[in-house]
């Protein structure tokens, strides 16, 4: 079953990552795109076990690093897509969580992991950009990804679950 | 036997909540783990400035991702011309009204033509010069961009090392200069686009030849455009003079691609040196079909547009 979910989990990042870059900057607001892999990682940390998630999130974010139109230096997604699993793993409850609390969870994950990119980039001087620029961009993706969350969260967790009946029961 | 049967359901609730506890709390050396990787990745890709160790590692990534890229792209293509069959009479009265004053303009510099002799006999040489190269055009539609999240501004292109592109190549499309190709891999290209914060492009006046350094700034909006920093500082650049490219055939620009207008002109008096604003004459946020430019004569997977126009 693992073996399942890691192929349905790497599929569905992939998917993700495509459509992030060849569909949605037709529809982008000043070159912000929803972050889709971001939305992918936390549906994982939402209902599968908090290993996977952490595990999932690094993956999806050295994917993001690497993959075509990636330039900056790579590892600086995987650091953000991480912490943000680490954060949306210890908000999850027993139970099944409400629509808020998923889409509470998806807008702090999402301000948290563009922040930390942005902030790793001003470490590393990646590119050299003003904080008032680098705030817009974070809110900008902030609004995105929740307008996003109705659509793909439910579907993906719902995967996620039926993949993993060790949790379903709870 | 019911009491015992109590006791036994609270034990089994208690070592439930434990798990349950467990389950919630996210492994910490797990996080500190995969944190750590993170930053030697970051540490590995920063000291190995000229080869990095990823490099490999980027170029499998493409391998495998580039043609869903383009395959993705190529599904969407047919959609994104979707909004241009609404347009209604009165963006079409917009459209004619733009255009009579952009032919009204373009009647007034041609009756200034003499005047611009000199600038134009300086525009032939540069243009020349780029035809004496003898490069050609391999051309290429953008499949992928790079979010702005990530603060880098590149695109993918659906032509790679099989199409005869390799790195450094220079970009440009029908308006003007586009950006350098970054990485190939078989079937795609990264190109740096000039607008990025980290490209520095060598820029010639077009009237004067004096040359300097373009940068990008970091938007897409057009007008914000690129900045000119002059080499000579005591040479102030005139508004509405056209940026050409310096570059070398060796270098990763070609000469002689225009790469914008001067729109405005700041003097800093303690740097003593000129900025100019330039305004590209590409348009970034809708980049589609752009040509790489290749040294005559190469192999190509595709259809070539030699130096005299003719396709090969």
């Amino acid at each position: 079953m693992t073996g399942l979910r890691w192929v349905i989990a790497t599929a569905a990042v992939v998917v993700a990552l495509v459509v992030q870059v060849s569909l949605f900057p037709h529809v982008a607001w000043h070159g912000v795109v929803p972050n889709l892999c971001l939305l992918v990682v936390v549906a994982a940390a939402l209902t599968v076990e908090a290993p996977f998630a952490l595990l999932l999130g690094f993956a999806a974010g050295l994917t993001l690093d690497l993959a075509p139109p990636a330039d900056h230096v790579a590892g600086r997604w995987a650091l953000a897509l991480t912490i943000a699993a680490f954060l949306a793993a210890r908000v999850r409850q027993d139970q099944k969580p409400s629509a808020l609390a998923v889409v509470g969870t998806v807008a702090a994950s999402s301000f948290v992991a563009t922040s930390l990119f942005a902030l790793s980039g001003v470490l590393l001087q990646d590119p050299a950009m003003s904080v008032a620029g680098l705030l817009q961009v974070v809110l900008v993706a902030v609004v995105w990804d929740v307008l996003l969350t109705p659509f793909v969260l439910p579907p993906l967790m719902k995967l996620f679950t039926r993949l993993s009946p060790q949790w379903a029961t709870t | 036997m019911g009491a015992f049967g109590g006791h036994d359901g609270r034990e089994r609730r208690w070592t439930g909540l434990d798990r349950l506890e467990s389950r919630n709390r996210p492994p910490r050396s797990l996080l500190v783990a995969l944190a750590l990787a993170s930053i030697t990745l970051i540490t590995l890709d920063v000291s190995g400035e000229g080869a990095s160790p990823l490099e490999p590692a980027r170029r499998v990534v493409g391998e495998a991702l580039g043609p869903a890229e383009a395959g993705v792209a190529a599904a969407v293509r047919p959609f994104t011309t979707v909004p241009a069959w609404f347009r209604s009479k009165g963006d079409l009265a917009d459209q004619v009204r733009d255009l009579e004053a952009s032919n009204a303009e373009l009647r007034g510099q041609v009756e200034l033509a003499g005047f611009d002799r000199n600038r134009l006999e300086q525009y032939d040489g540069l243009t020349t010069a780029a035809e004496d190269l003898g490069s050609a055009l391999v051309p290429a539609r953008v499949v992928a961009l790079g979010s702005r999240q990530s603060q880098s501004f590149t695109v993918t292109i659906d032509a790679g090392s099989e199409a005869g592109i390799g790195p450094d190549m220079t970009v440009v499309n029908n308006d003007g200069l586009v950006g350098r190709v970054l990485r190939v891999t078989r079937s795609t290209a990264t190109v740096l686009l000039v607008i990025d914060p980290d490209s520095t492009v060598g820029g010639r006046v077009g009237s004067s030849m004096e040359i300097g350094f373009v940068t990008g700034s970091g938007s897409l909006r057009q007008e914000s455009g690129l900045d000119l920093r002059l080499v000579d500082d005591a040479s102030v650049p005139s508004r509405d003079d056209t940026v050409v490219t310096w570059g070398s055939t060796t270098g990763p620009y070609a000469p002689g691609v225009p790469i914008g207008t001067i729109t405005e002109v700041y003097s800093s008096l303690r740097e003593a040196s000129q900025r100019a604003v330039v305004k590209p004459f590409v348009d970034f946020s809708a980049l589609d079909v752009v040509g790489v430019m290749v040294p005559s004569g190469m192999q190509s997977d595709r259809a070539v547009i030699e130096a005299d126009g003719s396709l090969r």
